[in-house]
């Protein structure tokens, strides 16, 4: 936060900003008024600036996070895989074993085909995404100012929680929708792959009149396929968007007084409590839906076109 | 809030850790479950089959106490019997030897009486001779008389 008091727009506009790590032209004026020499790669100090830097610039906190978590868990996973053994399992292998059977029973109940990569994805995502999401439940001023006092910079934004950063999820559901193509023209040939998007729903006995209808179908059948990464994503992200813009308003309630401060310490705790479940809930939704998808990937249609 | 490069720096990220979980992490840990899996079914079912071996042993270890006990109590009669017998036949016998014992003294006594008296009947010329003898004196021919006396004699 700002040195001097900010105002609750600037507040939440604050906590909004991801840190941006991107390419300012030369001749670029910056938030100070200072104008750059030549092209120089440099953190935003601005909404205006991160906007500036335009598609080639990185949210170093969401990716820095995201990687972070990333990396504890593949260490937890892997030291549980080395030291698993068959004998009764204890302590920390028994809880990641509880975590692996309960995603390995989810991906058997939806996914019936065979394909070794899609239960470690879902484990992958379950417990990732969980844990990006649990990062919500930090306190949201505590992460911030700690990136303040190690920057020495007022002005350096930094937003905790990957998950609510539209990129994060975007990126991740992208991964999903490729591997789903990938996975689909794997299954059903190229041109069992095309005729899917352009022979349904629409589908008559006579050829000339399927010409007709496959654009339709087209139409169709494409706004359906691209709504299923985007639905994918946005929903974890309007989730945890959202959850986190409801800390922010409590947090404000922390500087009106001693009465609201009371009510919102309550308050943030109630949210908390309840944010433990939402974020549960949004990894575990991600992970089937992605099953899902990879299942619909690999049924090939019983009937002949 | 600008969609940026950070989407493709987190694809690329996802799909590293996806890749690591499916090496490292996934086939280790399911193969551990799966073994264990497999160790539980085996001692169920050994247990299982256990307890039935069990029932069947104390099946099989009553029906022999149940034939042992058939058996005794076979054997106990026999002895029973057999031992009824034996007293049976140590009676009889006893009664056979009894009788025969009798029967041979009795013997013994007939053949004594019957020694006696020829003993006596040949000693009784003598005796009546010697008494008549003295009764008489002299006027007694032996010669002439011993036919007589020979006669009672025989008559005795």
């Amino acid at each position: 936060m700002a040195s001097e008091a900010p105002t609750s727009i600037e507040y939440i506009q604050h906590h909004l900003q991801n840190l941006v790590l991107g390419k300012l032209p030369a001749g670029y004026e910056r938030y100070d008024g200072s104008v750059i020499a030549s092209d120089t790669w440099t953190f935003a100090h601005s909404s205006k600036e991160a906007f500036d830097m335009g598609f080639w610039s990185f949210h170093v906190d969401s990716l820095g996070w995201s990687i972070f978590l990333g990396l504890l868990l593949s260490v937890f996973f892997y030291r549980a895989a080395r030291k698993a053994t068959v004998a009764t399992p204890k302590g920390f292998q028994s809880f990641v074993e509880l975590v692996v059977d309960f995603v390995n029973n989810t991906v058997k109940d939806i996914f019936h085909h065979k394909n070794r990569l899609i239960a470690p994805m879902a484990l992958t995502i379950f417990a990732w995404v969980f844990l990006m999401n649990l990062m919500d439940l930090v306190p949201i001023d505590w992460l911030p100012q700690a990136a303040t006092i190690v920057s020495g910079n007022d002005h350096v934004y930094f937003k905790a929680v990957p998950t609510t950063d539209p990129n994060i999820t975007l990126g991740m559901s992208l991964t999903v929708f490729m591997l789903m193509i990938i996975f689909s023209i794997r299954e059903k040939g190229f041109l069992g792959f095309v005729k899917e998007y352009t022979l349904h729903p629409f589908h008559t006995d006579k050829w000339y009149v399927n010409i007709l209808l496959i654009p339709i179908n087209f139409v169709l059948e494409i706004v359906s396929l691209l709504a299923k990464p985007i639905s994918l994503g946005m929903r974890l992200f309007g989730n945890m968007y959202a959850g986190e813009m409801i800390f922010i308003l409590i947090a404000l309630m922390f500087g009106a007084g001693l009465l609201l401060g009371v009510f919102a310490g309550v308050l943030q705790w109630a949210w908390a409590v309840f944010h433990i479940l939402v974020i549960t809930l949004q990894a575990f939704v991600f992970m089937v839906l992605t099953i899902v998808y990879m299942a619909m990937a690999h049924d090939v249609p019983d009937e002949q076109h | 809030m600008n969609i940026t490069a950070t989407l493709i720096g987190q694809s690329i990220t996802f799909l590293v850790f996806v890749l690591f979980c499916m090496k490292y992490v996934w086939p280790a840990l399911l193969s551990v479950m799966e073994a264990r899996e497999k160790r539980i079914a085996e001692g169920l079912e050994s247990a299982e089959k256990a307890s039935k071996d069990l029932e069947l042993a104390k099946q099989k270890a009553s029906q022999q106490l149940k034939d042992a006990k058939e058996q005794a109590s076979v054997i106990v009669e026999q002895a029973n019997k057999r031992a009824n017998q034996i007293i049976e036949e140590a009676k009889e016998q006893a009664l056979l030897e009894g009788q025969r014992i009798k029967s041979s003294a009795q013997a013994e006594l007939d053949r004594e009486i019957a020694r006696a008296r020829e003993q006596l009947r040949a000693q009784v010329a003598t005796l009546a001779l010697a008494g008549a003898e003295k009764v008489l004196a002299r006027t007694i021919d032996p010669a002439a008389h011993n036919d007589m006396l020979d006669k009672l004699a025989a008559e005795l």
